[in-house]
Order: C-alpha cells, then sequence, then structure tokens
C-alpha cells in the first residue's frame, strides 16, 4: 500500500555531477551521455559533467551550484564512496548545504576499472546514476556526533616497532601501555647480531630503546601479557588484558640472577628457545642479559616445584627481595585507551614445509634466525660459528627464498631476505673464514645503500650461483662429496645443474604472518589480506590505517619489511594516534539507529541482536530504545524490526527501496 | 534481434568485506560482467529480505548478496543474522517458484577481489542461462485476463475513474 | 422520512464471516440500521444486481466489500459498486490482501481445476467435463463467471479507500470505523483503520517475552502443551505478532493460540512475510547452516505460515510456473 514517495511533496531540487577522473572513467563510460541522461531525471535541476570532481575546481563549482540554483540534494558519480565521500561531503557543506544530503556514485571502481564494453557499462553507470538519484531525495540532513577520545594509547607488541611506537607517543606526552606476549620486549631484532648495511651491532641500538621504554614515566611495560578483549570504539576502547604469572614479583626481582645459579638444576638442560633452541637454560631464567624488564621467571613446565611439588626452592632462598612466589596467579587487567597500535610482528617460515632442504634431518641444515643466533657474540657459542657436531664448517650454503617466492607455499618476496643473506654472508665469512655460497633467484637489494652492500660482498669473495636449489643431499658422488652436504642447483647463469658440497646449510626462511593472525584481528576487529598480514586501510594512501578507526598498524603484521621500513612505519602509526588523540574528539559517522517510539510495540526482537549492547528495553516505557552512541550503524536490527519501526540513517527502507526501483527503472 | 538475453542483477555487498572487495577489484583493474548494480549497505545483516523480494518484483533476474565470511563480520555477527535469515528467504522463494540460483548469499572479504569477478561472472552465466524473470512483464500479463471485463464494465462510466492500485 | 446515507454490503470469496462480524456488532447494529439506508446486502437482504446498477453513480456514501477477488462476476460486482460508491472500504483480510483464499496462489489454475473436477476423492466424472464460461443447449447460451487465473486483493482490481483489517475485522475496529464515516471524520486515504502499531503492543503476555530467544527449535500447536501466561514465540510457537498490525487485542493469544498474522503488517511494512522471517530468523540460536536448517525444518510449509493471509499482497505475488 505503501509506494516509496519522497516525504516532501514536490522533490527537492538535486544537482548531478560526473567525473571523468581524467579518462580513468570517461575512456569506459560515455560521461556526456551520464550527464544527459541525469538531467532528464526527476528533480535534477543540475546536470554536470567535469575532468576531475575532486579537484579544488571541481568542489567549487558544486559549492557555487548549491548557491546559485538553491540546490537542495546532491549526488556526485565518480570513484569509490570509501575514497572520497568526505570530500563532496565537505564541498557540500561550503555550499551551506547539509553533508548528508549527499549521494556517491562508484563508476570507477564498480564500473570503469572493471568493464569492457563501453555501452554496457555506460548503462550500468545511468542505472547507478538513477538509483542514487532516486535515494537521494529521502536523505535527511545529520549530524555527526562528536565524542571525546580518551588520550592514552595501547601498544601491541614490542619489537622495534612497538617500541618505536610507544616511545614516540610517549615522547608526545601520552600514557601508552606497551603488552607483549613474552618475557622480553625486542623482538626479532634482539635475536639479531648486527643490521644491514650498515653493519652496525643490534643490540648497540636496540637495547638504549628498550631502557628508554622501561625508564620512561609514559610507558607502563606489561609483558608476559596478552590482550584478551577489544570493546568500544574509536577514541573509547576497553582492553582487557591477560598477564601470565610469572612467579617472581616484577616489581622486586631486580635481575641479579643469583636465583638462576641457586636453582636446584645444576646444569642449564632446558631447549633456550631465545636462542632457537640451540642453547640451553633453567627452569628459572632470563632470555638474555638485556632483557627488558630484567626480570627472571620460572617456566612451569620444567620447574621441579611445579612438576613434582618436592623442590627445596633454592632460588626463593637466595632472592634477598623475596621476589618469589609460586602462588602467583594468571591477573586479568582493564585498559582504557582511545587509540591502539598494533605491531605484532611475523613469524619465520617454517622450513620443514619446503622437506627438499633437508631441515630438522641433516643437522649441518640451519635456519637463518638459528645463525643469527650462532654469529651473536651473545649467543650460545659467543659467536663462534659451530656446528651442532662442535666442528667447524669450510663451506657455508646459504639458500634464499626458502618459504618466498614459491607456488607451493607463500607466494610473495618477503623483502629482507637478500640483504639478510648477504649480512649473514659476511658474517660467517669474518667469523669463520669459510667459503659461503648464495642461491639466489633474484638479488634485491633496493634500498639505501643495499647494491652498494651486494657490491661489497661480491668484492670479498663470497660466491653467487643464481638459481634455486632443488634439493640437499647427504648422498655423495664424488669422494669429495663424502660426508658433506650437497646442494644440487641449476645454474642458469652457467646454463648447466652443478652440485656444491657444503659443510652447513643456512635457509634464508621467509616472513610469514603471526601463527595467531587471525584471531588477533578478529580480537580488534581489523581484516587480514589474502596472504594473511594486516589488512592496511589503503594501500598507498593510508597504509598504517585499518579499516577499524583507531586502531593502526606498524610494522612486519602488515607485510615482510626491513628495520628502517618498520621504524618509519611505527613512527607513521604514532602520528596517526597523536593526530586522533590531539583533535580530542572524533565525530562518528551518523548512519546510527533509532527506534521510533510511537511506533515500537516492544517485541524485544532487535534488543538481542546488537552486537553492541545499543538497545535496551525500557521496562516503564514497554518500547526498545537505542543508544545512539553505542550504536555503530550495521543495521542489523533495523532490518530486523518486524513492524518496521526503526530507522537507520543513511540506510533507511526509503532510501534502500528507492535505489532499488531506481536500479530497475 | 538475435541479442542475447542480459540479466539484471541487483547486489547489496556490505561496505567492510565484498564493497571494499568490489573496489578492489576495481584497482587491480579485473574485468567482469557488467549485469551486477551494487546497493552498498554497513552490513549484510541490514538486508531485509523484503529487499530482495522488492527487486524481483521490480526487474531483477537475480539478487546477490555480499557479506564478510563467517567470523569476519566488522560489526561482530551480523553476518550470521544474514544467514539465518537468508536460509529461510531461501526457501520461501523456493516455494513461490524461484530458484535455480536466482538468489545468491556470498561471502567475499575484503582481500578477495577476485572471488567478486569470479562471483559475478558465474552468476551472470548462470541467471543469462536461465533466462528472464521479469515479473514486472508477468504481473501485466497476469492482469491481461481483467482488460476486457474491465473494458466493458467501464463502457458506460464516463470518466473510468477506476484503476488497478498496482 | 430524510434521506439517510446508503451504505452496501457486499461478498466475493469469502468464508461469510466477515458478515459474522457485522452481525456481531449485536446491539450496536441497530444503531447503524438506524443511521443508514443499506441497499445491498447479498447474505441478509434479497436486492438484484439490476437494483443496484440503477443507482445513480457516487449514490452510494460507502461501500464495504469483503472477499478475495477470483471470477469474473466478482471483478464485475465491485467495478460497478466502486462507481456507485462515494467510499470503499476493504473489509476483511480476504479483500485486503487475497486472505485464505489467496493461499491457492501457490497453485496453477489448470492444476486446481484438474484437481476439483478430476482428480479429488470424492469426484465421479469420467468424461472429465468441467464448466465452461460459455456453452450452448437447446439453441441457448449459457454463460457462468470465469475462473480467473490468481486470487486477488481488492485493491489489485479496483481502487480503495480504506481498509479494516482482520479475519474478521472485530466489532470494536468495525463500529470505529463506520462511526468515522458517518461523521465524517477520515483519516487519508490508503490508511488501515487500526492502530498501526505491532500486536505485541496488547498482548497480555508481552512482558514475559525474554529479550534473547535464541530459539533452538520451532513447535507446532500440537506438539506441546501451550502454556497461557508465556510469550508464544517464547514457546517455539510461530507467534506472527510482532509483524501484524494491532487492534484485535491480542484474541489467538488470549485464546492460547499464536497470532497467525490476520491484520496484516504495520503501514511500514511492504511484505509481512518477508518482514517476520527476517525478525524471527535473526534470532535463532544456530550459526551453522545444517544447525540453521534443522531449526528452519520445523516449518514445513513457510509460504502457508507466514502468508496465511495475505499471498496475493506478497511482493511476488503468486508461484511461478
Amino acid at each position: 500500500m505503501s509506494e516509496n514517495k519522497p516525504k516532501q511533496e514536490n522533490l527537492p531540487r538535486i544537482g548531478f555531477y560526473v567525473c571523468h577522473c581524467g579518462s580513468n572513467i570517461s575512456s569506459m563510460v560515455d560521461v556526456a551521455a551520464v550527464q544527459k541522461y541525469a538531467a532528464g531525471l526527476p528533480g535534477v535541476v543540475v546536470s554536470r559533467d567535469y575532468k576531475y570532481m575532486c579537484s579544488d575546481p571541481g568542489q567549487e563549482m558544486i559549492a557555487k551550484d548549491i548557491k546559485e540554483h538553491k540546490l537542495e540534494r546532491l549526488v556526485v558519480s565518480a570513484c569509490s564512496p570509501n575514497l572520497h565521500e568526505e570530500t563532496f561531503r565537505k564541498a557540500a557543506a561550503r555550499g551551506g548545504l547539509n553533508p548528508f544530503y549527499f549521494q556517491m556514485v562508484n563508476i570507477r571502481e564498480h564500473v570503469a576499472w572493471v568493464h569492457t564494453d563501453k555501452k554496457a557499462a555506460t548503462e550500468k553507470a545511468m542505472q547507478l546514476v538513477s538509483a542514487a538519484i532516486a535515494r537521494v531525495a529521502f536523505h535527511q540532513a545529520l549530524d555527526k556526533k562528536r565524542v571525546p577520545v580518551d588520550p592514552n594509547v595501547m601498544v601491541v607488541g614490542g619489537g622495534i616497532a612497538g617500541i618505536h611506537a610507544a616511545l614516540t607517543l610517549a615522547n608526545a606526552g601520552k600514557k601508552v601501555t606497551l603488552v607483549e606476549r613474552e618475557a622480553t620486549i625486542g623482538g626479532h631484532m634482539a635475536l639479531f647480531d648486527k643490521t644491514f648495511p650498515t653493519l652496525d651491532c643490534a643490540a648497540c641500538i636496540l637495547t638504549p630503546k628498550m631502557s628508554a621504554v622501561k625508564a620512561h614515566p609514559n610507558i607502563t611495560l606489561w609483558t608476559y601479557s596478552e590482550v584478551e578483549k577489544v570493546e568500544g570504539y574509536v577514541g573509547n576502547y576497553k582492553v582487557t588484558v591477560k598477564r601470565k604469572p610469572r612467579y617472581v614479583k616484577e616489581d622486586l626481582c631486580v635481575g641479579c640472577m643469583e636465583c638462576i645459579d641457586a636453582c636446584v638444576f645444576k646444569e642449564a638442560k632446558f631447549a633456550d628457545k631465545f636462542n632457537q633452541g640451540l642453547g640451553k637454560r633453567k627452569p628459572v631464567y632470563i632470555d638474555f642479559p638485556q632483557a627488558t624488564p630484567k626480570v627472571v621467571l620460572i617456566d612451569k613446565d620444567t620447574c621441579l616445584h611445579f612438576k613434582t611439588g618436592k623442590c627445596k626452592q633454592s632460588c626463593a632462598t637466595a632472592c634477598d627481595r623475596k621476589a618469589f612466589d609460586f602462588n602467583q596467579k594468571e591477573e586479568t587487567k582493564e585498559l582504557q585507551v582511545g587509540a591502539i597500535v598494533l605491531a605484532t610482528g611475523f613469524k619465520a617460515f617454517d622450513p620443514a614445509r619446503s622437506p627438499q632442504y633437508g631441515y630438522g634431518r641433516y643437522p649441518g641444515v640451519y635456519t637463518a634466525l638459528e645463525i643469527e643466533r650462532l654469529v651473536n657474540a651473545s649467543g650460545p657459542t659467543s659467536g663462534e660459528i659451530t656446528l651442532r657436531d662442535g666442528k667447524h664448517p669450510k663451506a657455508v650454503g646459504i639458500i634464499h627464498c626458502v618459504g618466498s617466492r614459491d607456488a607451493k607455499t607463500n607466494k610473495w618476496c618477503s623483502r629482507v631476505c637478500c640483504m639478510y643473506s648477504l649480512k649473514l654472508a659476511h658474517l660467517i665469512k669474518e667469523h669463520s673464514g669459510a667459503e659461503v655460497y648464495n642461491f639466489y633467484i633474484d638479488m634485491r637489494a633496493p634500498g639505501k645503500a643495499y647494491e652498494e652492500f651486494y657490491d661489497k660482498l661480491l668484492g670479498e669473495g663470497v660466491h653467487f650461483i643464481r638459481g634455486r636449489v632443488d634439493e640437499v643431499t647427504d648422498w655423495a658422488m664424488t669422494p669429495d662429496e663424502e660426508g658433506k652436504l650437497v646442494l644440487r642447483v641449476e645454474d642458469t647463469l652457467a646454463g648447466f645443474v652443478r652440485r656444491i658440497p657444503v659443510d652447513m646449510v643456512v635457509l634464508s626462511t621467509g616472513l610469514e604472518p603471526q601463527a595467531d593472525a587471525q584471531e588477533v584481528r578478529r580480537r580488534f576487529n581489523i581484516g587480514c589480506g589474502t596472504e594473511g598480514f594486516f589488512q592496511e586501510r589503503h594501500p598507498k594512501l593510508a597504509p598504517v590505517n585499518t579499516f577499524t578507526d583507531g586502531i593502526y598498524i606498524a610494522g612486519a603484521c602488515q607485510a615482510p619489511r626491513d628495520i628502517p621500513d618498520t621504524v618509519a612505519q611505527a613512527g607513521a602509526a604514532a602520528a596517526e594516534a597523536l593526530a586522533l588523540i590531539d583533535a580530542g574528539f572524533v565525530e562518528l559517522e551518523p548512519n546510527t539507529s533509532h527506534v521510533i517510539e510511537d511506533e515500537c510495540c516492544g517485541c524485544k526482537s532487535c534488543v538481542p541482536l546488537c552486537p553492541y549492547s545499543a538497545i535496551t528495553f525500557d521496562e516503564v516505557k514497554k518500547k526498545a530504545v537505542i543508544n545512539e552512541v553505542l550504536c555503530k550503524g550495521c543495521g542489523v536490527c533495523a532490518a530486523a524490526c518486524p513492524s518496521g519501526s526503526i530507522v537507520q540513517n543513511l540506510f533507511d527502507d526509503d532510501e534502500i527501496f528507492s535505489e532499488i526501483r531506481g536500479i530497475l527503472k | 534481434m538475435n541479442e542475447q538475453f542480459e540479466p539484471k542483477i541487483v547486489a547489496f555487498f556490505c561496505n567492510w568485506c565484498t564493497y571494499t572487495a568490489a573496489d578492489l577489484a576495481g584497482v587491480s583493474r579485473l574485468k567482469y560482467a557488467p549485469n551486477v548494480s551494487v546497493i552498498r549497505v554497513m552490513c549484510s545483516g541490514r538486508v531485509d529480505p523484503q529487499f530482495v523480494l522488492d527487486a524481483f518484483a521490480r526487474g531483477a533476474d537475480g539478487v546477490l548478496l555480499g557479506g564478510c565470511h563467517p567470523g569476519d563480520c566488522h560489526y561482530a555477527e551480523g553476518n550470521y543474522k544474514t544467514l539465518r535469515r537468508m536460509r529461510m528467504l531461501e526457501r520461501m522463494l523456493k516455494g513461490m517458484g524461484i530458484h535455480d540460483g536466482r538468489f545468491r548469499l556470498e561471502w567475499i572479504s575484503g582481500a578477495e577481489g577476485d572471488k567478486v569477478k569470479a562471483v559475478i561472472n558465474d552468476m551472470t552465466k548462470k541467471v543469462r542461462a536461465l533466462g528472464p524473470l521479469d515479473l514486472p512483464g508477468k504481473f501485466k500479463e497476469w492482469d491481461k485476463e481483467m482488460e476486457e471485463l474491465e473494458a466493458h464494465v467501464n463502457k458506460d462510466s464516463k470518466k473510468g475513474e477506476t484503476t488497478h492500485a498496482r | 422520512m430524510p434521506d439517510k446515507p446508503k451504505v452496501a454490503f457486499y461478498w466475493c470469496a469469502s468464508c461469510g464471516g466477515c458478515e459474522e462480524a457485522v452481525v456481531d456488532l449485536a446491539e450496536d447494529i441497530l444503531k447503524v440500521v438506524e443511521a443508514v439506508d443499506i441497499v445491498l446486502w447479498p447474505v441478509a437482504m434479497d436486492f438484484k444486481k439490476a437494483d443496484v446498477e440503477a443507482r445513480p453513480d457516487k449514490s452510494i456514501v460507502a461501500g464495504f466489500i469483503n472477499g478475495a477477488i477470483r471470477t469474473s462476476e466478482q471483478e464485475e460486482w465491485v467495478r460497478m459498486l466502486r462507481r456507485k460508491c462515494q467510499v470503499v472500504v476493504s473489509f476483511g483480510a480476504c479483500a485486503n490482501s487475497g486472505g485464505i483464499p489467496a493461499l491457492a496462489n501457490q497453485f496453477q489454475k489448470e492444476s486446481i481445476l484438474k484437481y476439483v473436477y478430476e482428480d479429488c476423492p470424492g469426484m465421479d466424472n469420467p468424461g472429465k467435463t468441467r464448466p465452461q464460461p460459455e456453452s450452448k443447449d437447446e439453441g441457448r447460451t449459457l454463460t457462468l463467471p470465469e475462473f480467473r487465473g490468481m486470487v486477488r486483493s481488492l485493491d489489485q482490481v479496483i481502487e480503495v479507500d480504506y481498509y479494516l483489517p482482520g479475519c474478521p475485522p472485530t466489532p470494536k475496529i468495525i463500529m470505529a470505523a463506520v462511526q468515522a464515516l458517518l461523521s465524517g471524520k477520515l483519516p487519508p486515504k490508503g490508511t488501515v483503520l487500526s492502530p498501526d502499531i505491532a500486536l505485541c503492543e496488547e498482548c497480555k503476555r508481552k512482558d514475559s517475552k525474554p529479550a534473547d530467544l535464541a530459539l533452538t527449535e520451532f513447535k507446532r500447536p500440537h506438539q506441546i502443551q501451550i502454556d497461557p501466561e508465556k510469550c508464544l514465540l517464547a514457546q517455539g510457537l510461530v507467534c506472527m505478532g510482532p509483524a501484524t498490525r494491532g487492534g484485535c487485542e491480542a484474541l489467538c493469544p488470549a485464546g492460547n493460540m499464536a497470532c497467525t498474522g490476520c491484520f496484516g503488517p504495520t503501514s511500514r511494512v511492504k511484505d509481512q512475510g518477508a518482514k517476520f522471517v527476517s525478525s524471527v530468523f535473526s534470532n535463532i540460536a544456530p550459526k551453522e547452516e545444517k544447525e540453521i536448517d534443522a531449526v528452519l525444518d520445523g516449518i514445513p510449509d513457510p509460504i502457508g505460515t507466514f502468508y496465511r493471509y495475505g499471498l496475493s499482497k506478497c511482493l511476488l505475488r503468486r508461484k511461478l510456473q
């Protein structure tokens, strides 16, 4: 019985603009025809096309027309609203029109760029234009709600990205909580001996920043902790953090490590995860001497007390600060923050997935991270390159692109492997004097002073063989190969298959998303790309933003990247968070829903549907009520209200029905 | 007159996943059939089964609904609500003689531009093979049986003020 | 005798319940009879078509037409009444939205005729004779009304001014409508003369509805002992109340029966069945397709359940061939 007619008697005066986008749109859509078509649609009083609607003159034209032609509604047919909706809303406002009297038509991403037949593309553009013009008549004047922003920030992940972001924010005077899952901050960078291409000592540049985090009055450092739940919205997040028990009181321990000496286990006998399993540690341990916070912890799985209950607890006795607490429980903490920086890093590729390289089968095969520890002066061998059997390698083969650029495992280039392989080649040669062979597909050295570093290596006598290694085998074909690991490879420059016998193989494993990246991104309500890295809002223009406002990403959680890029990105993420906080408020998109009280029968159908508990039931009035500050504008309640008594701003029934009508006219 | 029938398909895409994926398909210059016109909603959970019926009634040959994968909804669980009601809608459509994939629900994440292309091409192909649904035409056709009598009865009436509500 | 306003009652494809509803006005009917001249009421008074036809156009103040439209005869009558009446009130669910007769829109005309005149168990018709719109007998031509391809609501045939909902409309809303007509205090044309708010508002069980239904099963009335106090939806019964216009004062729920939706949707809803589906099924518990389907299996006849009185007004109008 109800036909969709605009609430006002006469159609509003609509201004229509179609953008050429240079030739991006006009090469596939007959823009002039669209302009002419729109001019004939009901309500349209101005219809124009222009080269670049988003340019200043384009926007100026809109503002001027609004005034001159007394426009009451605005439709711009250009690119995706995700790109320029805000631009044209502002243009509308400059012309004195409520910015929500505007509708955008996406004829670039959804039409011009994806179709090949100009006639069909033009027809589709016209359908979409007709839909927008039909819908815009129903638009209501709306105001953005301003809500204050909590000035505190949480940074998740204490690698170099998280450390840099936290320090930047803290230096700007913001209170930062840095949450790290491991017992110490430092991340992957803390494992490295040197960094490419400058070969400066990783610890020398990283540990001062780690100490600065610990010492900073504006930073609260929660290591051995994980984010469990995130609620709220931009500017007002409530975060629940789980703090795992160390069985050592963090505020009492000074990191003297007397307890480690006193442990009932006289010898360290448990695999040391920090040293990639190459070293040993005791049940009470600290990852490395500069660990931050410098606080020991007990590994419950190996500690005699927890395993048998029969330990004399010599560690606790040795502690003159009485820091041990075997009854410590997991703690749950709540945080209120306005912004969140995610810097959760990467996981190294597991080379067991490329069994042809023999990792785990031949003791002489190592991952690059293991070698990082072996060449590290503070590593398990104090920087001496020894094989698992204690011998020193005379020849070392480094295989690039393990788990990268490989259709069978990961398709992407991990970006850092060429460079770190060069670095490791240099360090191995320097530390052991061994012959070093690099097996590469392409040498990728596209950074400042990177190519020069490659040149330097070429001059150092490191061998480079272009070709993907086919297999690593201990099957000797000649006496020279006896007792060696042989790398079989097609040398694509020389044009024949070679067999290179070595004592040690280094697998330059690629970078992957963290194993729990999917879980984490769900917890933070952001997206992942197909590879599983966190999805940025725009690959070029919003690389540290996500689709969830107030949540920023930095470092290798977004894509493989090296330290300089990671730090730059962390700074960018911090700056974005600062921009949000220092504005003091956020404007929320007014696409919220509301219940029309007189029409609500109080059936409560909508109440349980809201994921944000924005809908409550008023027991006095017997009606549902929506708290528009909590509402995030999904519209699920509007769709489900069985009597049509909930309206979602910008996506009202009238608006959507008229869009359907417009498309199918 | 031998032109191949080109179906009209109305799509409802959620802003955060499928609409973004369609943007990505554009940015990636993937090419697909021009038969699908997209209406943007914030969440697939906004899509009221009435919209689907209305689209068919107004001449859509197919209706496509795209949302985030289960578990990935920007609004936590909107897509589950979509799934539940659309499962019932599918049964209703079947009961009304509309099936064979004229209505389709697809989960397409923001990273799956290629899936937008694949789904649109596939659906266009399948609906094209089904031929036109053309409900507006059918409505007219159905009501033709009343025309002769209407003319006859209104013969004496000077103004013929009798009109159809639809 | 001063000229009293003339009113007409007519029935099309209906069960007679709407006529009964007029009689159910009880003493109030006397007031009505006193105030108006009834010029047509086939169920109660003997007027011929020619009598009505002879009246000048617009000479009848109001025509109350119940029943859906299935035959050419019904079309002819309602068109004639449209001409004669100043105001046409669509009376009851069948006239408003097809009602129970419109469930036939799930079947093709041919299959209905075949069943009725050939396959139906009680049928003895070896010659497979069917009534014909026109037949010759001893030189005379006999005509019968044409059986149309589908069931239509009244407003799909003629213009309607007001709607009285219900199967049948309750005496209370009938009286209110009559009084409004007589007093000339008429709402805008097209209005449904019943509160534009869903039924739960009037239901005594309303307070017992939990906020979160999270249904895991739908039950049919014969499968459970129905709790007389508790919200029927909460008991797993398909109660259309939330998607149905109020005005009946929740008669069925008061009688321990779930609402079946006869008052039709509120003015904000275009398609009652679709809207009900949108609401209730969003609120079921399972998330996996298989489990969802198992819950849906509890409703073996979705069309007959969600469009029991309104299939003509379903946006799709009828089942396709």
